[in-house]
């Protein structure tokens, strides 16, 4: 069983780094480009049987340690 | 007064902040991460650096090795805690102090001198300091811009929390002398009880005119007036 996280920074948290990477975009001749917002990816190996225990401990793994809830989300997508 | 040094692998400031704390008179000792225990001690200090690589967040992991679990304790106790930089980083990654550090809003690493307003001069971190005084003092980071949400914000400035804000030469505090992008110039805070000092500028790099300024001194020896004489 495999977790893949997605860490981001929260609404309101001002993110300088997608701003950069959008004005490059835009630089770059890509046009149309909105709001940017850049984080990190996790995979986690899991030996857990079911998906719900394992969607329970990557949580609290989340809470814990793998994102700053005060200035980030994260979403869990548990593939079997 | 007793002090200890914390150092974890990629800390890169704890030699300053020894040199600044026994010029005060504070007897530091290094506690390395793998400890479980602290000696008894006044002053508990996280210094700068770059803790792990600063690897998943800067402060992340130092926030959880065996030595914290210590700190906190000693903390909850009453022991008095100051972490620069790095260790204010820390410091929020625990818990201990709220809010967090981010990216600097221009995304640069910042290495100059800055202008710190007090704010708060109630407790022994800034006893060394009038209400209100401006000391010069280096900043040197990437991840210095504090951000919490506007209630905390709110929290911090009426219970006097804010300890020094980013001004200017004078002491006004404007966006202009924002180095990193910091909410309301925040530049340092203490936790409720007033035991726990976080702050991102160097006030150990400021203790001596040959190194360029004496800005931080007046720290290390309130600290050291108000924590005790050496024992």
């Amino acid at each position: 069983m495999k977790a893949k996280i997605h860490v981001t920074l929260k609404n309101g948290v001002h993110d300088p780094q997608g701003q950069a990477i959008g004005h490059a975009l835009e630089s770059l001749g890509f046009d149309g480009v909105g709001d940017v917002r850049q984080g990190k990816y996790i995979e986690i190996d899991l030996v857990d049987s079911t998906e719900a225990a394992a969607q329970e401990k990557v949580a609290a793994m989340c809470r814990q340690l793998l994102a700053n809830t005060v200035i980030e989300n994260y979403i869990i997508e548990i593939d079997g | 007064m007793n002090s200890a040094v914390i150092v974890f692998p990629g800390t890169n400031r704890e030699r300053d902040m020894v040199l600044a704390l026994s010029a005060a008179g504070a007897r530091p000792v290094e506690v390395w991460h793998r400890e479980t225990r602290l000696p008894a001690v006044d002053l508990i200090v996280i210094p700068g650096g770059f803790s792990y690589g600063d690897y998943l967040r800067a402060g992340c992991m130092a926030g959880h090795s065996p030595i914290i679990r210590e700190v906190k304790k000693q903390a909850e106790a009453g022991v008095h805690v100051l972490g620069v930089c790095n260790g204010f980083q820390v410091l929020t990654e625990t818990g201990l102090l709220p809010g967090a550090l981010l990216r600097n809003a221009h995304l640069k690493f910042i290495c100059k001198d800055v202008h710190l307003k007090v704010e708060n001069n109630g407790t022994p971190f800034l006893s060394g300091y009038e209400s209100g005084a401006v000391m010069s003092v280096p900043v040197a980071h990437h991840d210095g811009n504090y951000f919490a949400d506007e209630a905390t914000l709110d929290a911090l400035d009426g219970e006097g929390r804010v300890a020094v804000r980013y001004c200017g030469p004078d002491g006004t505090v404007t966006r202009y002398h924002n180095p990193n992008g910091s909410q309301r110039n925040i530049a340092g805070i203490y936790n409720k009880r007033g035991n726990i000092l976080g702050m991102m500028p160097h006030p150990e790099d400021a203790i001596d005119k040959l190194l360029g300024g004496i800005g931080g001194k007046p720290l290390f020896d309130g600290l050291a007036g108000a924590l005790g004489p050496t024992s």
